[in-house]
This record gives structure tokens, sequence and C-alpha cells, in this order.
């Protein structure tokens, strides 16, 4: 809500500078967003006459004029406007007059003929938005020689208000006034709206076929008026001051009073209107044309005002654009209604609109308005189109206004909510000033809420009410008090945090991507992945919701790689989104990408890029971290980004909890990647799984290791001939070493020599050569025997 | 006899010349070794007349030590040279970069996420997370903001279909909290939040913190103070002004945006804070008793406060980032700066 601060001022004036008062407002809870002047630096402008006008002797477009301007001698000044004319008054810049954007006026000559100042238009006052069509024309009692700015009030400033959804008392200059009379204890002075006698009896009938959502319609037939007339300055102003552009007489009129009361309304020309008017929910799919053109089909759930032919507008959103007010309308009907919130709520937005008639009916406006609002529009009317008013009529349905709110305020929930007791005259004084009606009861105060404030229904709203009229910062401070009790912590459980900053000990650096993705890249990477898809997303390559970290990390990646930074290592936490609405897991991953030099560039270090047993490593690293290494295992697995060579399922105790791999060399290839990337992602659920250490008493018996080097076939996966190993080695095992895989000279095509380390220890005794041997002995005949392994010579 | 001294000089000048412990022990051998040339002199002293004989040996002797003592200390000095020669030979260039792999770093996020939680936990609260794709239900209504509230309109909300969505605040986590845990109850529930805006000063996904405190006696003052003494201490400023200014949330009430004194310019006015020298930093309030009724918890017993506030608003005052998109581009250049 925009308005001017002279307007303001003329209902209630608290002796308080601009900023002053715009801080005291945004205190009170009516957040003041900006102060704007409403007109430019100007000086040397006065109202001036043109008292003659005749055509420049040299140029057709040009003519010349004769202006009073109060300084007793006529001056001759060149215009070039076409809509000046003789005996207008007008604003005029005298020379030595210094416009908006530093323009100085001085005497000229144009085209021969001299001129001493210059007309101007409401653009070169910085009144008008773009370029006028014409010279400013002012209304006849204009004082010539009088300070055009002091005349149009243009000292004056237009503030705007945030205003909170609760606040649709406040969406009018009664509503404001209202609110700063009660801040500054001052009385406020409202304009005084006297009904017009009625000069004929002619009624348009109406019905009210929902009273529930339309308790109150008041009408009136006003006749004979002329829509072509001007609407006065002074109103284009303070319309203009509170962000209205200025339409036509009848348009500005019904804003005005909209902006002054609070009290939305509409116009209907009598003409277009058949039989009566019929307040009623639409028909499902019933056409509608409205004032801004566009054709729309009404739901059965919104209220239309209708006459016999059909709907005539959405009630309390937006007229329609047969019934609406043109330059040859001579009747016409004037709507003044209360609709409840409930009614209008939504409505506007679900046809794509939003007004300010719809967002003040949403909100609430005070019922006791709707007949106000129709003698003032009448009276304004009256007074700038003339027209002849008929009777008001109005259709109230008592039982549906909204009830008197009575609500029990109790003087001890003010002290536990407050944290101090407020003394009863304060509490009175304050609810008083806010228009409540307020009795003592029992344990404090019976209180009832004026119709205007449609957000007080319960103890609490008084509360609020009053805590924000006494000052929120004039509340103690305190600091909560509470048992200290200890809360149970799974010391096997590994928090986020501790993953986090392993990754950060590894080198990566943590990223956080947006949560939708592109469904072209996700495609790409998973073709078979279902994931939500956003039904208003902000834009295509951000209208799905993630299956997988990879995407993000991959854009993360794109990313840097566009940037010269090729060596990349990033991870992510968060969650993933699988499968469809009514069977949607939100999974919590971490997952990470590695991608350029093994190490970061430096003099000691080589230039080999990173590979997979480097990321496999690092995640290694979070898995033994838990402390729980042998519950996690890698088999080869096969996933559409990855490369079917390079990819492993990561397990934790069996089940499936990730992924680590190559991103696939045909998906890079899509993608317009130039480089290798390793992937991984691991469920969080099982990543913080830990467990507790237990301890295993030290051996005082000397170790025995022995090295095997066993041949397999190359395709031989090592972990299974590792898991035969540990099962054949005994319980004395302690630890089995692979150190190295050797392919070549010696070693037949198609195998590979795995060298293992093994050490035994008994805890009680030394173990013998004999024991060992033989536990060798069944190592190598049964890995023989299940994998064809034999010991290389 | 007689060639004694000669014998002792020669000896002398031998281990003077060693200039390896090698040749220095060849030294050795051959004036003090068992057929060394001191040595064949004692051996000799049999054939003296047994008058002669003590002070032939005597002198042999002292020759013998006198010698011995000299190798001894040409010796050490040998070893030191050797040692400060390997020494130097050992010289590294100690300001060489170290080796192996670069520590990388939290997303500046990540790190204000853990601070605000870290400050919260330590008086007491616990963490709670919860579903990003929330229900209707949940994320609007029992918070007190039913279908066409016009609150509703306050914040653009991401939907799947006509009651899916994906929540605009974390105030969800609270509902479901209240819902399982009898009070009294602290939580933060710190996490991503979406909203569908995009601009230089809104991204459609943010962060999030929300706190709540419900218990027996609890009062607006015990909210400022909260509010209060998290803002002192998360820009380590005790002097730092802080404002509460009457709002409205449809879940709270009273209700009150919290601005403070600008941390850019002190209160001075700058681009950051429009001139006006406060930053809105973030909105709080008394949990209202229609939120309550819908989690089940009894309103004239149990009164608690909540608060939430934008972790990129907080990251970027406290670290001085100047564009909000930067956050989620996850540029290695921005990202390192906060390692």
């Amino acid at each position: 809500m925009k308005f001017s601060e002279q307007w303001l001022r003329e209902w209630v004036s608290p002796q308080l500078a601009t900023q002053a008062l715009a801080d005291q407002i945004t205190m009170a809870g009516l957040e003041v967003d900006a102060v704007e002047a409403v007109a430019e630096e100007f000086s040397g402008v006065v109202v001036a006459l043109v008292s003659q006008k005749d055509p420049h002797p040299d140029a057709d477009k040009l003519s010349v004029c004769q202006i009073d301007d109060g300084s007793g001698e006529p001056l001759q000044v060149v215009c070039g406007a076409t809509n000046v004319a003789a005996g207008q008054k007008v604003p005029f810049a005298r020379v030595g007059a210094s416009l908006p954007g530093d323009f100085k006026i001085k005497k000229a000559k144009l085209r021969g003929v001299e001129s001493r100042g210059m007309i101007c238009s409401a653009s070169e006052l910085g009144l008008e938005e773009g370029h006028s069509s014409g010279i400013l024309v002012l209304s006849d009692t204009a004082p010539v020689g009088e300070d055009f700015r002091t005349w149009m009030t243009l000292d004056d400033n237009m503030i705007e208000v945030d205003l909170t959804p609760n606040r649709g008392d406040c969406l009018s200059l009664k509503g404001l006034a209202r609110e700063v009379g009660v801040l500054n204890r001052l009385a406020v002075q409202e304009p005084v709206i006297e009904p017009l006698e009625v000069a004929h009896d002619e009624r348009f009938a109406i019905r009210v076929s929902d009273p529930e959502r339309c308790p109150r319609y008041i009408g009136r037939v006003i006749k004979g008026v002329d829509v072509g007339a001007t609407t006065p300055l002074w109103m284009v102003e303070r319309l203009r001051r509170s962000g209205i552009r200025s339409i036509d007489p009848v348009v500005d009129v019904t804003n005005y009073v909209m902006l002054e009361l609070g009290q939305p309304m509409h116009a209907f020309d009598l003409a277009n209107l058949h039989e009566a008017i019929d307040v009623r929910l639409a028909r499902q799919g019933e056409r509608l044309v409205l004032l801004d053109g566009q054709e729309i089909a009404l739901r059965d759930n919104t209220l239309v005002i209708a006459d016999r032919r059909g709907p005539l507008a959405i009630a309390g959103v937006m007229g329609g654009e047969h019934s609406g007010v043109g330059l040859e309308t001579r009747d016409i009907f004037l709507e003044s209604a209360f609709f409840t919130p409930l009614a209008v709520a939504g409505q506007a937005r679900s046809y794509g609109l939003h007004t300010d008639a719809s967002h003040r009916f949403e909100r609430g406006v005070d019922p006791d308005l709707t007949r106000l609002a129709v003698e003032r529009a009448t009276s304004l009317l009256r007074e700038i189109t003339g027209g002849e008013p008929g009777p008001v009529v109005d259709v109230t349905s008592h039982e549906h206004l909204p009830p008197a709110r009575q609500i029990e305020l109790r003087a001890s929930r003010i002290e536990q909510a407050l944290g101090m007791p407020l003394k009863s005259e304060m509490v009175e004084d304050i609810l008083q000033r806010l228009g409540m009606v307020v009795s003592e009861s029992r344990e404090g105060w019976r209180v009832a809420a004026p119709s205007w404030r449609f957000d007080i229904a319960i103890e609490e709203d008084l509360i609020e009410e009053l805590a924000r009229i006494h000052g929120y910062n004039r509340l103690p401070v305190r600091r909560p008090a509470a048992r200290l009790a200890l809360r149970p912590d799974g010391e096997s459980r590994q928090p986020l945090s501790r993953l986090r900053h392993q990754m950060v000990a590894r080198g990566y650096q943590e990223a956080i991507s947006y949560s939708f993705v592109s469904p072209d890249l996700q495609r790409i990477l998973m073709p078979q992945a279902v994931s939500p898809r956003l039904a208003n997303p902000i834009s295509s390559d951000m209208a799905v919701m993630r299956a997988s970290l990879f995407p993000g990390l991959i854009k993360a990646l794109e990313h840097n790689l566009n940037r010269q930074q090729s060596r990349v290592r990033l991870f992510e936490s968060g969650l993933v989104f699988r499968g469809d609405l009514d069977d949607l897991e939100q999974i919590p991953m971490l997952g990470g990408l590695a991608c350029g030099l093994r190490e970061p560039e430096g003099w000691s270090s080589g230039r080999e890029m990173v590979d997979f047993y480097d990321v496999k490593g690092d995640l290694e690293s979070l898995l033994a971290s838990g402390g729980n290494a042998s519950a996690w295992r890698f088999e080869p697995g096969q996933h559409s980004s990855l490369h079917p060579g390079q990819t492993a399922r990561v397990l934790y105790r069996g089940d499936d909890v990730g992924w680590i791999g190559t991103l696939h060399p045909a998906v890079r290839a899509e993608l317009g990647l130039k480089v290798d990337a390793i992937l991984f992602e691991v469920r969080l659920d099982a990543l913080t799984q830990g467990c507790l250490p237990s301890f295993v008493p030290l051996s005082r018996f000397p170790e025995v290791r022995r090295d095997l080097a066993l041949l397999v076939e190359e395709s031989l996966p090592v972990q299974s001939l590792l898991d035969c190993l540990r099962e054949q080695a005994g319980e004395w095992l302690t630890e089995l070493r692979l150190f190295d895989i050797y392919q070549g000279k010696g070693v037949a095509e198609g195998y590979k020599s795995v060298a293992l380390g093994l050490t035994w220890q008994h805890p009680s005794r030394t173990l013998n050569d004999d024991e060992i041997n033989q536990l060798v002995d069944a190592i190598v005949t049964e890995s023989g025997q299940r994998f064809g392994a034999r010991l290389r010579s | 006899m007689d060639h004694l001294p000669n014998l002792v000089a020669e000896a002398r000048s031998a281990i003077e010349a060693a200039e390896d412990m090698q040749s220095l022990d060849e030294v050795r051998v051959c004036y003090l070794g068992k057929k060394g040339e001191i040595t064949a002199l004692l051996k000799g002293l049999g054939k003296l007349p047994a008058e002669e004989r003590p002070a032939a040996g005597e002198r042999i002797n002292q020759a013998k030590q006198q010698l011995g003592a000299e190798l001894d200390s040409r010796k050490q000095m040998l070893e030191q040279a050797a040692l400060d020669a390997r020494l130097a030979a050992e010289r590294l260039d100690v300001t060489l970069p170290g080796r192996g792999q670069a520590s990388g770093g939290l997303h500046p996020i990540t790190r204000t996420l853990e601070r605000i939680e870290g400050l919260f936990t330590r008086i007491g609260f616990d963490v709670a997370v919860g579903p990003e794709i929330e229900d209707d239900y949940h994320n609007f209504e029992a918070l007190n903001i039913p279908a066409h509230h016009p609150a509703r309109g306050m914040a653009d909300t991401f939907y799947f279909d006509a009651t899916r969505l994906l929540r605009t605040h974390t105030s969800p986590v609270q509902v479901r909290t209240m819902k399982e845990a009898e009070p009294p109850i602290r939580i933060v529930c710190p996490g991503r939040v979406y909203r569908s805006d995009s601009d230089l000063t809104h991204t459609p996904m943010f962060h999030q913190v929300e706190g709540l405190l419900v218990d027996e006696d609890v009062s607006f003052a015990d909210l400022k103070g909260t509010i209060e003494d998290f803002l002192h201490a998360f820009f380590e400023r005790d002097d730092l002004s802080v404002r509460f200014r009457p709002s409205y949330f449809p879940f709270t009430e009273p209700s009150a945006e919290v601005d403070i004194q600008c941390v850019m310019c002190s209160g001075g006015g700058c681009r950051v804070c429009s001139h006006s020298g406060w930053l809105e930093v973030m909105g709080c309030g008394m949990v209202h008793p229609e939120v309550f009724r819908h989690s089940g918890i009894d309103a004239e017993r149990y009164k608690g406060f909540a608060f939430g506030m934008g972790a990129e608003r907080l990251a970027m005052l406290r670290y001085g980032v100047n564009d909000l998109r930067m956050f989620f581009d996850n540029d290695l250049r921005f990202l390192r700066q906060f390692a």
C-alpha cells in the first residue's frame, strides 16, 4: 500500500518528521519499504493563464501564446503542444526556472519569434513517466501567479508500506490514519460524508442467492453521468501518489474511494444490465470476458455478479468487459458490497489474477463501510461527472454478517506471555484506542473486536496488540530456564559432520547443488530413474527432483572445467528422491567426484591422473572411520552412467547401499566432457553406522609371517581369493596383506600373480612351523580347487 | 732404542697426514699394532741389560700412550668432519612445500549451519530433520495456514500435485516433532527449503534454521533473550544492537521480525542495509495455539517460541559474500575461500 504523506496528514498529523513517522509505523508492524518524493526538484514554475493563442508565422506546428503569470506584464511564449488553447490555466516555467534533469529556462528565439518561458507538460515536471502527449491543463480555479509546487502540494512524499496479510484494515487512508492516531494518541479527522438527496426513484433489482458469501450488497443507479469529463488534477495526483493511474472519472472515483476508505467498488453500465442483479455461484464452465480482455471459463465455486444473461463480474475480483463503463455510458449502476474473505480467498489466484479489490476482500473489508462508500462515491461522481443519484438499495443478510467477537482476556495470561504484568489502565487504554469495547470480567476483561479487525479472534491476538502498541522493545529480556537433562547419544553412530570432515581431509571441497535437476541430464545419466517432476518448475532445466547426487556433481564439474579448474574433487550430502509420488523414498546420501591430477600439481608430485583406486581409497577411508570396515564390500556391478568394467556396487552387511565407478565413456562423450571422472554415492544411513570398539588382549608370543604368490586367471576378482584365504587361514590369522599384483614376464598371458602376506599370532603360545605349513597347504589346495590358483614358483 | 724419538716424530706426521679413518687405522697398526714398530721396541726390551730396562720401558710406554692419545684425537676429529660432511650433503630446502593431498573444505553454508547448530546444541537443543517433499498439511495446514489463506501468497510454492510440494520452510519438522515428543521440546531444524523465486536476491532453493522451544513457563521475554544471545554469539559482537519489530506469521503470535544493527557499516547506513542502518535477519514469535492444537499439545499448559533464519543471509553477512547465487555454482575458487 502506497500513500501520500500529505493526504494522511489531512486525517491525522503527528508532530513527527517524515522519517520519524515512517520509523514509527515500521516499529508498529506496518513495515515501510520506501519513502519517495512525489516530484523531482524544480523551481520557478507558477500557475499561469494562456490569455491569447496565435499561429506561429513561420511554423505550422508551433503557436505563439500570450501568458499572464501574475507578474502584471504579459509574456510571449512559443509553444509546440497541440492542446494549448486560450483561456487555459497551465504550469508555466518562467525565465530562470530550473526543471527536473537540471534543465534551465532561458530567453530564446524559436523560428524567429521570441519566447520568454515555457508551458510545461506533466512529464517535463517529472509528474508522469515517459512523454506526455501535451501540456498539463489545470483546473479553472487554479490561482494565477501561485507557485505551482505549493499549489500542487508537491513537497510531499509517497510512503510505501509492506502490509502483512493480517492487516487488511490498513489498506486505506482511513485505516492507516486510525493506526497512526492510536500510536500518537491523536484524534483522527474523518472527511465529512453526507448522503445526497435522491434525485429519482429508479432502482435496479438486486437478488443475493448466496448470502453466506455475500452478506451485504448495496447498489444505486446514477443517471446521466458524463464519462468524458476530466478527473480533477488533485484526484489524479492522489491516485498517482498511491501508484494508481487515472483511467476515466468513474473508475478514478471508485479507486479513490477504495484508497480513501478501503471499500472496493464497481460501476456497471446500466444499459448493459438485464432484469436484475443476481449474486450467485457460477455454473461450471460459464464464460466471462474480463475487463482486461481475457476470456475465462468459470468454476462452480466462484461467486459472480450475474444478470439474466449470465455472469457480469467475478465478485470482489474483477468486472467484465461487456458490462463495464465506457465513453458511451450514460447511466451507471454502482456496486458496493461485502463479500466474505472466504468467498474471495484464492479465487483471483486460481484465474491467474490479482487485483486491488481481491487483495482487500481476501483480507477482510469492514462490512460497516459499504454504505458510507456508496455515498462518498456518489457525491464525488456528482461533482465530476454530474448525474442524478437514485435510491440506495441495500440487501443485507444480518445473520450472515461476521458475528461480533467477544474475547476473554485474562490478566494472568498477559503476564505469562510477555514476561511482565501490564497495568489495568494500560491494557484498557490500548485496547480502547484500537477501537475495541472493553469491560471488566472476573479474570480480566471481556473485549469486543471492531468490525474492521478480521485478525482479532482469540486471547493471543489481544496480547499481541498490547505488546505491539506498548512496544516490543520495551518488553523484558530473559533467558529460558530448563532442567538439565542428559540425552542419549549412540556412540557407535557416526555423525554426518564427521564424514564431511573426513572427505575434507581427503582433499574434497563440499558442494551444494540444487535438488531439482535437468530432466535431460538425469536421463543421460540414469535413463531408468523415476523421480517426482515439479508442476511449476522455475525453468525447464530445474524440473525434476534428483534421483542421484551424480547430476549435481557433474554440473558442478562442468562449471569448474569451463573455468580452467582441471583438478576437481567435490562431495555433497543431501536427499535424493526415488520413485513416484505415491511410492517415494527421500534418501540421504553422500557422494563424491574426482577428476584431474591425482595430487595437486607440485615439485614432487607426478603427472598421474586420479583413477578408480584413488577414489575407492577415499571412500574406504570414509567406511573405515566408523570402525567396522569389514562390514563393507565392493562387488562388480553395472550402472547406466558408469564404465561397465570400472564399476562396483557398494554393499553394507549384504545390502546394496551405493555405487562407485568411472564415468561411462559414452556418457562422457554425450555430455561433452573431455576428461575422466570417478564418482561414488552411498546411503548415509549405512555410512553413519559404526561400531563400538571392543578390546582384544595383546599377545606376548611371536608373529609368524608367510608370503604367498598365487597365479590366478586375470578375470578372477581378488576379493573372492581373499575370502577363500581368510576362510582357510584359521582363527589365528591376524593380518592379510595384498602387496603385489603382477602380470608380465614369467606369468602366462591371461593370468596374474597375486602376492599376499599372511601373519599369524596365537594369544597364548608360540605357533610352530607344522601348524603354519598345514594352514598354507590348506589355502593352496582350496584356492586351487575353487579358482584353479597355483603357487608361483 | 735410540731411534725412538725419530719413530715418534715419524708416527706423528703419519697421524697428521691420515685423511680418513682407514689410513689412520693403518698408522695405528703400523706403530702400535701387534707387529707395529713401537710394539717391536717393547718386545726388544728383553735384550737390554736389566738395569736399563725399567727406564727404557717407561720411555717406550710413554711414547705409546702419547701416540695412542694422538690417534684418538685424530680419530675424533675425522669422525666429526665426516659427520659434518654428511650433514652438509643431506641439507634440504625446508621451504619447499610438503608432499601429498591438499586439504578440501566445507561449503560456507554447511560451515554456517554447523556453527548455528553448535551454539544451540550446547545449551540443550537437539537437531531435528525431516523430508523435503512435504504435504500440504504439514507445510501449511498444521501451521495455521489453511487453503486460500492470503499467507500462502507469502511463499511461492513448488508443487508436484494438488497436495504435495517442496517444503517452503523447515517448520513442518517442528510439527512432526511436536506430534511425537512430549514437552519440554528444544530443537533446531536446519535444512534446504524451496520457493519459486529466482533473481539477484533469491534462489529457488536456500537453507533455513528454525528453532522451537516448548515448555511450561516460556514467554516472549525468553524468546527475546535467546535471540539476542544467539545473534551476539553468532557475530561475536556483544554490543550488537538487536530490535524486535511486530510482524505476522500465521504460526506464531505475537510475531516479530528481528533486525540487527548493520554489521557492514555499524549502523551508519550503507548499500547493504539500504541506508537504514538495520538488517532484517530473522523472524520469530510465540507458537500460535492453533499450531499446538494441530500437534496435540495443551496450549493452556504449555507455551513455546519459534524462530527461523536464512543461512545464506547470515553467511553473506558473516563472510562478506555479495552474491547469493555463488553459493550454488560450486565454483572451486569460491569454495576454497571457506576452508
